[in-house]
């Protein structure tokens, strides 16, 4: 018994042991020090939870569309990211029409639904179109082919937009109404990390909801399992696999939209580091697991806002903030080598008996 | 006019060329066993029925429609189920989503809880289940989901693929009992069996299947009878 133990230990296991526990010291080393040093007050600690979770609500509505199609066809649509940009970057000539005649700041919800609306509508069209003609003809083929088409895909998206809308930065209006704060005793809440947060726990919701208990969520769920069987119930198959783009589509767009309140500014390659910090939640939470994609998302956020100041700080690194994206890749391998199942999840190499 | 007719199909894998030819019909209201060897093509003759396969030659013809211009899914709807080999319950799904998927092509709510009183009643271990994911089932309970599953459908034909497989005694006789009940109530059986015994026993009649061409084809009293059919199926000398 214990000898087989000890022989499956490898020199790897090992030297990865002792990364993950020095990363882990240094975490806690980190962690101690930035509180003693007592440079942040209990309220700076505040806005930036709230911030993470904000981060966190738009992080998780893009991991939709990863861990849905994951679910049904098991590939990485590493093409999600463009779908993500194709929503925003289009609307933002909405937004700035709706500014100008000054709809948007006398209407500020309905402006914001009519946004929200195209974007879902455009990334929905995208996603669909993507899986058209770049994933259904290789639906038989090995797992890395459509995983380099995905990537092609993601490249031609981003240059096509780049096309129709030119390869410089586009600009949100600023809607008065969401602008400042409210000031609770001695806390504030900015206005626009409320809204997001509470649309990204709704529409989350309203996705569980769909995925669980209506009867298209239910044959995604079979689909999911056993395509043939699927079949072999009625269900148009093929349509389902529609359906669920389409879904992670309307998800992404509107994440596109809590993304810009938060970052005003659009761009053609603007999709790629949140889609893979929702690809990176997704597998933290748990691949293919809807619940999973949200924790996934929110602990991400959360860790990539406290975590630079919490952990980094206290160890004399002068604007610790800007390590938020190495954090969150960090995590990634980390996840990715210790516990490849994510927080809910089953193990990747498993989810296909 | 039969109500499903098998004419000459041609099935590959590939290369290999699974079914040689093989031709059958269903009346309306008879069990039609299918039984062969291992590898002898049954289970390909049944999916290529349903669709998940397609005949490179021949046709399949059912209430006088031919199949081929119709996807799997449309199939189910022209009324031909299937309780699939090795079950393929959906094992994340509970007994009650299951069967739901069952009854995915079902517009009529009234009818379809009514059906699921009568697949209750007809194997009542599932009603207490009902709740349980199709995963945690014994065997012999998933094989009794797969059968209520495509019961739910309400098929005008229903094809089974070896439900008897991996039951204990027992259960195989309230597998064959459903079958017979199931027929009693207006549906039309094609089964496929390695219980050849049990299967000639209920089946009007029999098809014998080797290595993809159908060899012998009687009533199923009669093939029982068989020298050849006992020597090779039954296990007798
Ligand atoms: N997916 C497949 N790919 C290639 N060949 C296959 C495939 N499925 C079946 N075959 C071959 O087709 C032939 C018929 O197989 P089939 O599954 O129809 O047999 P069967 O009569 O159902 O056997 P069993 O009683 O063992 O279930 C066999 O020679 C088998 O090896
Ligand atoms: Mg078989």
């Amino acid at each position: 018994m214990f000898r087989t133990w000890r022989q499956k230990i490898t020199l790897t296991d090992i030297l990865v042991w002792v990364i993950g526990l020095s990363i882990a010291a240094v975490v806690i080393w980190g962690t101690i020090s930035t509180l003693q040093s007592g440079k942040y007050s209990a309220e700076s600690w505040f806005d930036l939870v709230v911030k993470g979770l904000a981060l966190g609500g738009v992080y998780a509505l893009i991991a939709m569309g990863y861990t849905l199609v994951y679910g049904i066809l098991r590939m990485i649509n590493f093409a999600h990211s463009e779908v993500f940009m194709s929503g925003p970057f289009t609307a933002v000539f909405l937004a700035n029409a709706l500014n100008n005649s000054g709809f948007l700041n006398r209407y500020p919800l309905l402006g914001i639904l009519a946004v929200a609306v195209l974007s879902m509508a455009v990334s929905m069209s995208v996603a669909v179109l993507v899986e058209r003609v770049a994933y259904r003809p290789l639906r038989n083929a090995p797992r890395l082919v459509p995983l380099i088409t995905a990537i092609g895909a993601s490249f031609f998206l981003q240059y096509t937009f780049r096309g129709f809308y030119g390869s410089g930065f586009e600009a949100y209006p600023t809607i008065e109404a969401l602008n400042g704060a409210w000031q609770l005793g001695t806390v504030r809440l900015f206005k626009t990390q409320v809204v997001v947060i509470l649309a990204a726990i709704v529409m989350m919701f309203m996705l569980y909801a769909i995925v669980m208990w209506s009867k298209l969520g239910k044959a995604m769920r079979a689909v999911s399992e056993d395509k043939e069987a699927a079949a072999l119930m009625g269900i148009d198959v093929d349509g389902i696999i529609v359906f669920t783009f389409a879904l992670g589509g309307a998800a992404a767009g509107a994440g596109g939209v809590l993304y810009i309140l938060q970052f005003p500014v659009v761009h053609f390659y603007m999709g790629f580091i949140p889609g893979l910090k929702a690809f990176t939640s997704a597998v933290l939470g748990g691949i293919g697991n809807v619940p999973g994609a949200f924790l996934g998302a929110m602990v991400l956020g959360l860790l990539e806002s406290v975590g630079p100041n919490l952990f980094l700080d206290g160890l004399g690194i002068p604007v610790a903030s800007q390590l938020k994206d190495a954090i969150a890749f960090i995590i990634l391998v980390f996840i990715l080598i210790f516990r490849p199942s994510g927080i809910l999840g089953e193990r990747l190499t498993q989810t296909k008996v | 006019m039969a109500l499903l007719e098998v004419n000459n199909i041609h099935t590959y894998y590939g290369n290999i060329h699974a079914l040689k030819g093989v031709s059958l019909k269903v009346e309306e209201g008879e069990i039609v066993c299918l039984i062969g060897g291992n590898g002898a093509g049954k289970t390909t003759t049944l999916r290529t029925i349903s669709g998940a396969l397609r005949p490179r030659e021949g046709n399949i013809v059912f209430m006088g429609e031919d199949l081929a211009k119709y996807k799997p899914h449309q199939i189910v709807q022209k009324g031909i189920a299937m309780v699939p080999e090795g079950r393929r319950i959906f094992a994340r799904m509970t007994v009650m989503e299951n069967l739901e998927m069952g009854a995915y092509i079902r517009k009529d709510k009234q009818k379809v809880a009514e059906d699921l009183e009568w697949v209750f009643e007809l194997l009542p271990r599932l009603k207490e289940r009902r709740r349980q994911v199709g995963g945690t089932l014994s065997g012999g309970e998933q094989q009794m989901l797969a059968t209520a599953r495509a019961l739910m459908a309400r098929p005008r034909l229903l094809l089974m693929d070896e439900p008897s497989m991996g039951l204990a005694p027992v259960l195989v006789e309230a597998i064959f009992d459903t079958i017979v009940k199931i027929n009693k109530e207006g549906t039309t059986i094609l089964l496929v069996e390695q219980n050849a015994l049990m299967a000639l026993s209920v089946a009007n009649r029999g098809y014998v299947l080797e290595t993809g061409n159908i060899v012998m084809e009687d009533t199923g009293e009669a093939l029982k009878k068989n020298p050849r059919v006992q020597k090779a199926y039954l296990g007798m000398e």
